[in-house]
């Protein structure tokens, strides 16, 4: 019972950051048509402004997570206007280039860090139970940001004139521009928020998951395969399928091991791709 | 236009004898290169095979990512079939080819439901499962450091002739000849009615369905082919170097061999072959010269990115673009020079 509580713990820890990634990835897809092969490396890259500023040079935590977050949100900018705007009538294109991407973003790091784990001291060793279950206060607080987060892109997504902009883009982008909203405009602030979200779950668990230059592999393949139980284009099937799969692999990789785990995600995408693919929660409307 | 008959001809000749002095110069090849360009040779000859047989897949329209996967289906196979059974490898290596276009087809029931992006999702993660149960399952697929003395090809050894395939030169052109026999096939298939079937596939599916195409089947028997082959170049891939393990079929090599197919353009034949060649080209003179090596994959990156915005059709284009530049550029001058006169 201790066992199943303590994982149920940290299955929640596992969604959280799922979800920052995987909710924004959606709504690129949706504004842009896009699918970007390298989000995960802006996770990477995320997880490396803290081990650079934080665990190398020293200067706080927060501090750290917030120049991620500005810098990702950078690169997505440059991503934005050099990848996906040239190529927006090519969607296959938009995602092999960013796969080119992806390589250069991948041998920077190992440029500048090296091919080994970054360490990354915790910035608290405390901890506390809750019935029973122990969460350390470093999970607590991603916990805690990821629904910060997710619940102010909730609020700016419905209730802000921009949100509404954005969300008329995934539904129709060319309606969208005859109502006079700029679709330059507006894909340029999705993918910075979109890089920004990424940036932040990277900075946010780097003290917790020991960052390679390689981390992105195995962030992009969740990614996949929560849009795709989720349903490409659902923000709320995003969060949902994040939940669904953080427990599910977390438990498998609890009682079976990690390995096994992956094989189960990966066939349950698989199997939702034949049965139903536009996705669990798959929207007849669109974000 | 009278003389078309005999143009063809002479166009059919001129062919020929660029296709014997392609054959020239590649058997003369191996024995200007140093023993490790020869060993790269060796692979560039499989990297040729593994490209072709993706562009047979690329012409009914899917891309697919898990192509490197099912090269390793055929090399882990037939190393297995070579090591345990001890079914000799000319042998193990056909039944390599057959076991990966097996396993395509058992792929193909969940995969060719989709289409476009999701297809290219779907085989993602065909390919990664595939790849997660080698690394999972030590028996018999030796786990995460994979196979490992996997059986050479066998000397021939008849009196006057003995070959050593142990030699990169011998493998070479074993695999000159196997890869050869291989395109030949994938050629003729492409100029078939199956061929065209797929093209129309490509462009038109409903239309193709309409007129009484399975486009199904056909997705299917391209996704096959181009697995058999691929199997074949795994073999050929796992009895040269001796040992295969789950990385060396991971995504980052897939991500190789969409470089070459889109650098060297889908739209051709040959169009692929020339990105590989290039691009090996490049990376083993230009790289390793520079001593850039670990810079390869930002290298590559930015050639992608670069061919993708600048250069969609892929280096076969840019010949006819050249020949178009160099004519306005001679008729130019002369044009302007009668003006004068």
């Amino acid at each position: 019972m201790d066992l199943l509580w303590q994982t149920a713990v940290n299955a929640t820890y596992a969604a959280s950051y799922m979800a920052l990634i995987a909710v924004w990835l959606v709504m690129i897809f949706g504004v842009m048509g896009v699918i970007n092969f390298a989000h995960g490396e802006l996770y990477m890259v995320g997880a490396y402004c803290v081990v650079f500023l934080y665990a190398q040079e020293n200067f706080p935590f927060l501090l750290a997570v917030a120049a991620g977050l500005i810098f990702v949100g950078l690169v997505g900018l440059v991503m934005e206007r050099t990848l996906f705007r040239p190529l927006r009538d090519n969607p296959l294109g938009g995602l092999i280039a960013s796969i080119g991407f992806l390589l250069i973003l991948q041998t920077l790091a190992v440029f500048g860090f090296g091919r080994r784990m970054g360490h990354v001291p915790p910035w608290t060793q405390d901890k506390f139970e809750v019935f029973g279950a122990i969460l350390t206060y470093q999970r607590l607080f991603v916990i805690a940001a990821a629904i910060v987060l997710l619940a102010a892109l909730w609020a700016f997504l419905k209730r802000s004139k921009f949100g509404r902009a954005l969300r008329a883009c995934a539904q129709d982008a060319e309606a969208a521009s005859l109502q006079g909203i700029s679709m330059n405009q507006t894909a340029r602030i999705a993918m910075f928020i979109g890089a920004a979200l990424a940036g932040v779950a990277g900075a946010l668990t780097a003290p917790l998951v020991s960052p390679t230059p390689y981390i992105g592999h195995s962030i992009i393949v969740t990614a996949f395969i929560i849009i795709i139980v989720g349903g490409v284009g659902s923000l709320e099937g995003a969060v949902i399928a994040a939940v669904l799969y953080a427990f599910v692999h977390t438990f498998v990789t609890t009682f079976f091991d990690g390995v096994v785990a992956n094989i189960v995600g990966l066939a349950l995408m698989l199997a939702v791709l034949v049965v139903r693919p536009t996705g669990l929660f798959g929207a007849k409307e669109r974000a | 236009m009278p003389g078309t008959g005999t143009g063809k001809l002479v166009r059919r000749i001129a062919w020929q004898l660029r296709l014997v002095f392609l054959f020239a110069v590649l058997a003369v090849l191996p024995y200007l290169l140093s023993y490790s360009q020869q060993e790269i040779a060796v692979l560039l000859v499989i990297n040729v095979l593994l490209v072709s047989s993706y562009r047979l897949l690329t012409l009914t329209g899917e891309w697919s990512l898990g192509h490197v996967v099912i090269m390793g289906v055929g090399a882990y196979a037939s190393a297995l079939l070579a090591k345990r059974l001890g079914v000799s490898v000319p042998v193990s290596l056909l039944l390599g080819g057959g076991i990966a276009a097996a396993t395509a087809a058992v792929l193909s029931f969940p995969l060719f439901r989709m289409k476009g992006f999701y297809f290219l999702i779907g085989s993602f993660a065909a390919g990664e499962i595939i790849r997660l149960i080698w690394k999972r399952f030590t028996e018999p697929f030796g786990g995460p450091k994979g196979l490992k003395r996997i059986d050479a090809f066998p000397d021939i050894d008849i009196g006057f002739l003995s070959i050593d395939f142990f030699e990169p030169v011998n493998y070479y052109f074993l695999a000159l000849v196997v890869v050869s026999a291989s395109l030949f096939v994938l050629y003729r298939i492409e100029r078939s009615r199956i061929g065209l079937t797929f093209h129309a596939i490509h462009w038109q599916d409903r239309l193709a369905e309409s007129v009484g195409i399975d486009t199904f089947r056909y997705r299917t028997l391209a996704f096959v082919i181009a697995s058999f082959f691929a199997g074949i170049a795994g073999g050929l891939y796992a009895h040269y170097v001796g040992a295969v393990n789950p990385t060396r079929f991971g995504v980052d090599q897939m991500v190789y061999v969409l470089v070459w197919a889109i650098v060297g353009g889908t739209a051709t034949f040959h169009g692929p072959i020339l990105g590989v060649v290039v691009l090996t080209v490049i990376n083993e003179i230009v790289l390793r010269a520079l001593g850039l090596d670990t810079a390869r994959p930002l290298i590559y990156g930015a050639i992608l990115i670069l061919s993708v915005l600048y250069l969609p059709n892929g280096l076969e284009s840019l010949a006819p673009r050249v020949r178009e530049r160099v004519r306005r550029w001679r008729s130019g001058p002369a044009a302007t020079g009668e003006g004068a006169g």
